[in-house]
């Protein structure tokens, strides 16, 4: 009874949105890789950099915004050195996003350790916070409950607004549909004149500012420091929620919300009298029931297709 | 757009396209195209005919600025012009229709037709646009699609369709269509052969590559023969029939002697019974295919390509499943056995195409001659390979079959057409089977290694193996084979002794369906 009170309240919606966020963009640029034929392994990788440069930069600077614009300029950078290994070198992409997100990993605590002497975090710095809500509208704390749930941050209310950006990039201008093109069929799209090396690029950088904008929220809206491997697997989830929200940026944003609301139940449960480790594999075990359930659907809909062609031969 | 056919000719040239003493070699040294003259009028159909390998995907690719010409000129409209690019072919108003479509599937036929040059309205994809004139030129044009259908959702004829529209959308007056009819149903070409009459009378040229005579003499208003790399020549339709086009095609200048012992033929080797083979597509490819393969004959397999014997071929190595019948091999039911199975059983095959299935390019020689093999003794002990065996295993063969290359560890893919079908020869051999199965042994290998080839085969069939032998070359079925089969839209339509009374005339009759042995007859012989 207690969980079902803590799930049904506004409080844990807010939760929902807050986890949600570094979950949304990376998947988001994901799925933009991926329709351009180029999936992006490394966005885990990216969110770390772009965490550590963006509370870095944000002590040095004494500015969140400028902080934040280094974090994405850091994390779009190393989206471009992937690009650069993959389509110009001819490196494997995956073999190449590993080898980063390891690079990551370990380098950006070892600057962290350069800079502030500590190898776990940089708790002991006094780092920028991106604005929320109330920052601009400080009458929203006024309103109670709804209240909080609307005081969210300037980069979950990006998530939303970007989800839509990209879906109108994609669907309804020129270079999203040869970004699409060259993801399906690049022989296609190269015959009629579509230059597919650059558009990869485009698929990446652009998966590297959206990775980076998750990233600089975990850091500098989610918390206020910087610590080792504080992406916790978000970049990896993020991949599971394109596949899940059926390669269509409403569907990844979708998907994206529900393993952030495993997530949130997942941290709500823990304050409960709940086995913790029962409550850890919530998000994952809702991943991996997602995954089979998409596969399961989709298995179902090729069946009835092949169905619906036989019958359709059958009747000529 | 104004069409540049309305632009004047300049000169007085009869021709909308001329290409002038075009050469093509390869930097392997594989001639492609032999100093080819060809020329199209403006509004006619005309066809490019030949085998597969004889230079005409080749020439069209360099008319579509897919591949540079080693030498020669092009003109269009009494132009001389260089084409880099297909981009540049298409600014000069020639489109081409490729036989693997280059098609997005998860879009739209609009979206299809009007990729990589869309109409845009406030800066955004305008959709409805590129359906209006998706719908204008089909109805224009009489080709007829559902503009807003997925291409994935749609049949081959449509996709094809939307390739040709893609083609008039970006303003093409010549259009290649690259053997269009491979992949359609004969409803399907019904209507194609319809379309691109209707396309002729609104002005537009077609070429029309195909190695089908019979569509050639329905569709064409000329036809050019290739052969060999080389233009045989182009004649009027309408003066020739299919006989002596299929003699220009096939040809017999090279008539390689082969030296033969005398027929001793054994027990049959291979069994095949009411074979019968439907493609994924639903096409039926084998209709009830039944013949025996002895001990020590070469049987032939001739007919004009795509009547199912590749199918054939492909199924009794296991390659693809039997719809229905049996293969017997020496008795044993090899019927949809994998084809490791098959090979254990003592079936080698050669296959048609070496490039993709007959090696592996970028292995070396002696990797690609224990490919069937390597899991065993000796060339592999305690579940590690042994490189002495298989170094000593490839200084043989390349000794035995005297395969031009350094040693055995050259890439295979550097080798030129002739070793490559060394390699796979030797492989093939070397495994001592009871049955070879030979596809096209000889297509693109030079004379010296052609009778190589064919002294290996006859020595394989004295030493007692049964042979199996298709080719598309006529001359070369004759010279080699003691029984020759006749394929034709995946039947057998005829089975001969090997006399020397027997001529490639006779055999062309069947091959082209005018003549048919009965049932009786070819029971009896099979």
């Amino acid at each position: 009874m207690e969980a079902l009170n803590v799930i049904f309240s506004v409080a844990f919606l807010a939760a929902v949105l807050r986890v949600s966020t570094p979950l949304i963009l990376p998947a988001l640029g994901g799925l933009i890789s991926e329709l351009g034929g180029v999936i992006n392994i490394a966005l885990e990788g990216i969110m770390l950099v772009a965490a550590c440069t963006g509370v870095l930069v944000s002590v040095w600077t004494q500015s969140a915004w400028l902080g934040a614009l280094a974090g994405v300029a850091m994390g779009t950078f190393v989206a471009l050195v992937l690009a650069f290994f993959h389509l110009n070198l001819k490196a494997d992409l995956i073999l190449a996003a590993i080898a980063l997100n390891l690079l990551a990993s370990g380098g950006t605590i070892f600057v962290v350790y350069l800079v502030t002497g500590d190898k776990s975090s940089t708790s002991r710095l006094v780092s920028g916070q991106m604005p929320f809500l109330s920052d601009f509208i400080p009458g929203v704390r006024a309103l109670g409950e709804i209240g909080r749930l609307l005081d969210q941050n300037v980069l979950t209310y990006a998530a939303f607004v970007l989800t839509a950006v990209v879906a109108l990039f994609l669907y309804r201008t020129r270079t999203g549909m040869h970004l699409r093109a060259v993801g399906e069929n690049p022989e296609a799209a190269r015959s009629v004149g579509i230059n597919v090396r650059r558009m990869q690029y485009l698929a990446l950088v652009l998966s590297g500012v959206l990775a980076a904008l998750g990233g600089v929220y975990l850091s500098m809206g989610y918390v206020k420091f910087f610590a080792r491997d504080m992406t916790g697997g978000r970049g990896f989830i993020a991949l599971a929620a394109i596949y899940l929200g059926a390669r269509k940026p409403l569907g990844v944003l979708i998907a994206a919300l529900v393993f952030g609301a495993a997530e949130a139940l997942s941290i709500q449960l823990g304050n409960l009298r709940v086995p913790t480790q029962l409550v850890q594999i919530i998000p994952y075990f809702a991943t991996l029931a997602a995954l089979v359930i998409y596969a399961v659907v989709q298995r179902q809909r090729a069946l009835a297709r092949q169905r619906a062609f036989v019958q359709s031969r059958a009747a000529r | 757009m104004p069409s540049p056919l309305l632009v004047p000719m300049s000169q007085n040239t009869p021709y909308i396209v001329e290409m002038r003493d075009i050469s093509k070699v390869y930097p392997n040294g594989v001639r492609a195209n032999d100093h080819v003259t060809f020329a199209v009028r403006p509004r006619e159909i005309h066809a490019l005919v030949g085998e597969n390998g004889a230079g005409k995907s080749t020439l069209m690719k360099i008319l579509y600025g897919m591949e540079r010409p080693s030498s020669g000129q092009i003109f269009v409209r009494g132009k001389p012009v260089s084409i880099h690019s297909p981009h540049e072919a298409i600014a000069l108003g020639i489109g081409m229709v490729h036989q693997n479509f280059m098609l997005v599937p998860s879009f739209t036929i609009a979206e299809n037709v009007v990729l990589g040059a869309e109409p845009v309205r406030r800066r955004l994809l305008d959709y409805k646009a590129a359906v209006a004139i998706t719908r204008q030129l089909s109805a224009q044009y009489g080709l007829e699609v559902d503009p807003e259908a997925p291409v994935e959702a749609v049949p081959v004829g449509m996709r094809q369709r939307v390739e040709i529209l893609k083609a008039l959308y970006r303003g093409a007056d010549v259009l290649i269509l690259d053997e269009p009819t491979a992949v359609l149903t004969p409803q399907e070409t019904h209507e194609l052969f319809t379309a691109i009459r209707q396309l002729v009378q609104s002005g537009k040229t077609v070429i029309f590559i195909s190695h089908k005579l019979r569509e050639v003499k329905e569709i064409s208003d000329r036809v050019s023969v290739m052969r060999n790399a080389r233009l045989v020549d182009t004649v009027d339709t309408a003066a020739v029939t299919e006989e002596q086009l299929a003699r220009m095609m096939v040809g017999r200048e090279v008539f390689l002697h082969v030296d033969k012992a005398p027929l001793r033929r054994g027990e049959p080797v291979l069994q095949v019974r009411s074979l019968e083979y439907v493609t994924e597509a639903g096409v039926e490819t084998l209709k009830g295919v039944s013949f025996n393969v002895h001990e020590g004959e070469i049987l032939g397999v001739a007919g004009v390509e795509g009547n199912g014997q590749t199918e054939l071929v492909e199924v009794i190595a296991g390659l693809r499943p039997a719809t229905a019948g049996q293969v017997l091999l020496c008795g044993q039911d090899i019927t949809n056995a994998s084809p490791r199975q098959v090979r254990q059983a003592g079936v080698a095959h050669i296959p048609e195409d070496r490039l993709t299935n007959g090696a592996a390019l970028s292995m070396s020689i002696a990797e690609n001659l224990i490919v069937d093999r390597y899991e065993r003794p000796p060339f592999t002990r305690g579940g590690l390979l042994q490189p002495t065996a298989i170094k000593e295993n490839a200084e043989w063969l390349i000794e035995q079959f005297a395969i031009r290359a350094p040693d055995g560890d050259v890439p295979v893919g550097s080798l030129s057409g002739g070793n490559m079908q060394k390699v796979v020869l030797a492989r093939e051999l070397s495994a001592q089977p009871k049955l070879l199965i030979a596809a096209q042994p000889t297509r693109g290998v030079d004379i010296g290694a052609s009778e190589f080839i064919y002294e290996q085969l006859v020595r394989a069939r004295d030493n007692g193996v049964a042979v199996l032998l298709v080719s598309a070359d006529l001359s070369e079925v004759l010279s080699l084979a003691d029984r020759i089969l006749v394929m034709k839209d995946g039947q057998i339509t005829a089975v001969f002794d090997n006399t020397p009374s027997l001529t490639e005339e006779e055999i062309g009759y069947y091959m082209l369906g005018v003549k048919r042995m009965s049932a009786e007859a070819i029971a009896a012989r099979a």
